[in-house]
């Protein structure tokens, strides 16, 4: 018998362990959801898959009977909105911070300990602030947001720039480079896909707040929803909202990592090799 | 022109003297190399020659005049690794100097400009042999393939001095000659002077046309860091600077 750490499953075998875990999921709810169905046909806590189906079709395929709205669609807009533009600020804050104090010393000793302390506040504690200061619309929740993600990414970002070779910033030099020049063909084209990968990990966050924000105030969304029709148990909507939301981040992710496969093509040069 | 003086220089860190006392004159277009064992201050010397690091005390001039302090495109390098752009191919590392030099702005030429900048690169990247790999990141190069790369970078914007921190030290025997000879060449070609920090004696005595050797004359036992190191053989191979002389 040879040791298991040397037995590797083939393509077909990679997709089958893959989805096993979620069959295995997709199964365990169902028996238990038709478990409590027989015992009560009202039950609310684990609807049937059908349900499921009815619940999208009204909401995404159908006016809402009071506003005219299809409801999904503006809560995905709003909330894909308010994270897009969160995301924006807080990675355009991260590539003019994060450069700045990781290649400039005077900037670093000025505003390293800043952001150092800046990053240990719990976002969702000045939550209240940022409502009481910004209102209740759209800035507040957008705030949050860039509060909440722009730290981890000033600081990570500032830290890749600090750890580039220190030789190719004297050739730049000795090439004639100036500090903008260096910045714009030397740190920048570098910085760019470890950036995007830093946002890629603040996905996760950044959803977070934003449903945060959304369930205390906000007159729509895909957080606001959710908490709306919690009061109701309405597990029916819920749920597949919980999953339409997974997809979207998921989607956000293959997307940025597409960007980087796409427009950086020298990270994976020669990496096939040898 | 690029004659070399450096009168009384000293290097101390706190609680380490690496450099003392250090005075030398180098003739314009030498090939000098620093020879010596680890940590008796070589690397320390071509830094500040490179304006990476200040000497704590004495004078470095070039051509008469004071060493700016910073590195300028006056004295090229190649350092044993990372010399080059992981992000540009094999032209665009060469043509990046160019770029630097006729657009601050943008750093980067487009048009007639790139396409004259292109054509010199090409020209520098034929002296090393390297035209068949213009379109390759460095990462798809060989070693002695992407130190050849660097040198040809530094070719670019034509250093009168150019600086190498073992930049053979990771290739194998082979590859090594290879360089030397290339070396040799592009510096009876360009006419630039050299200092070349190595390990390897023998490859100084190959190459240089001077062997500086640098090493403690005195050792402290109960102070290892209260002297430094300074030149203790300052070795003219007469026969190559009449070679080059003649040449």
């Amino acid at each position: 018998m040879r040791r298991i750490i040397n037995l590797r499953p083939g393509r077909g075998g990679i997709v089958l362990w893959g989805a096993l875990p979620f069959l295995m999921a997709g199964v365990a709810y169902a028996v238990a959801s038709s478990a409590r169905l027989a015992a009560n046909p009202n039950d609310k806590l684990l609807p049937p898959f059908e349900s499921f189906v009815a619940a999208i079709a009204r909401l995404a395929l159908n006016p809402d009977p009071r506003t005219g709205d299809y409801l999904m669609w503006v809560d995905t807009l709003a909330s894909l909105e308010r994270l897009g533009i969160g995301l924006a600020v807080a990675t355009a804050l991260a590539l003019v911070l994060g450069v700045a104090v990781g290649l400039i010393p005077y900037i670093r000793a000025g505003l390293s300990p800043v952001i150092g302390v800046i990053s240990m506040i719990p976002p969702m504690a000045v939550l209240p602030v940022l409502f009481i200061v910004f209102g209740l619309d759209e800035l507040s929740k957008v705030v949050l947001i860039v509060f909440g993600v722009a730290p981890f990414l000033v600081r990570d970002l500032a830290l890749k720039v600090a750890d580039m070779p220190r030789e190719q910033l004297i050739k730049a030099q000795t090439l004639g480079a100036s500090t903008w020049q260096i910045v714009v063909r030397v740190v920048l084209p570098q910085m760019l896909p470890r950036l995007i990968d830093a946002v890629r990990l603040s996905l996760g966050p950044a959803w977070l707040f934003l449903i945060s924000a959304e369930a205390i105030a906000a007159t729509e969304g895909l957080g606001y929803r959710i908490f709306l029709v919690r009061r109701y148990m309405a597990m029916d909507v819920i749920l597949p909202y919980v999953a339409w939301i997974t997809l979207l981040a998921f989607l956000s992710d293959a997307g940025l990592r597409w960007i980087n496969a796409r427009f950086f093509p020298w990270l994976q040069a020669g990496k096939g090799q040898s | 022109m690029s004659r070399l003086l450096v009168r009384n220089v000293w290097k101390e860190y706190p609680g380490q003297v690496v450099l003392e006392r250090l005075s030398l004159e180098i003739a314009s277009g030498e090939f000098c190399a620093l020879v010596g064992p680890s940590g008796c201050g070589k690397t320390t010397f071509l830094r500040m020659l490179l304006g990476e690091e200040s000497p704590t005390r004495g004078t470095i001039e070039l051509d008469g005049k004071p060493l700016v302090a910073e590195p300028g495109p006056d004295r090229g390098v190649v350092f044993q690794r990372y010399s080059v752009f992981p992000h540009l191919t094999v032209l665009q590392n060469v043509i990046i100097g160019r770029e630097f030099e006729r657009s601050p702005f943008l750093g980067k030429l487009f048009g007639a400009k790139r396409r004259a900048a292109e054509e010199e690169a090409e020209e520098v990247l034929n002296e090393v042999g390297l035209s068949a790999h213009r379109a390759k990141y460095p990462a798809e190069l060989s070693g002695g393939m992407q130190q050849r790369l660097a040198i040809s970078q530094a070719l670019i914007r034509k250093p009168k001095v150019l600086l190498l921190d073992e930049p053979f030290g990771a290739l194998d025997a082979g590859t090594k000659s290879q360089m030397y000879e290339l070396l040799l060449r592009l510096w009876a070609e360009h006419k630039m002077s050299i200092f070349m920090v190595t390990h390897d004696l023998k490859e100084g005595f190959t190459l240089a046309t001077r062997v500086l050797a640098f090493d403690k004359v005195r050792i402290d036992p109960q102070a290892p860091g209260a002297y430094g190191a300074t030149v203790t053989y300052n070795l003219p191979l007469e026969d190559k600077i009449a070679a080059m002389a003649a040449a």
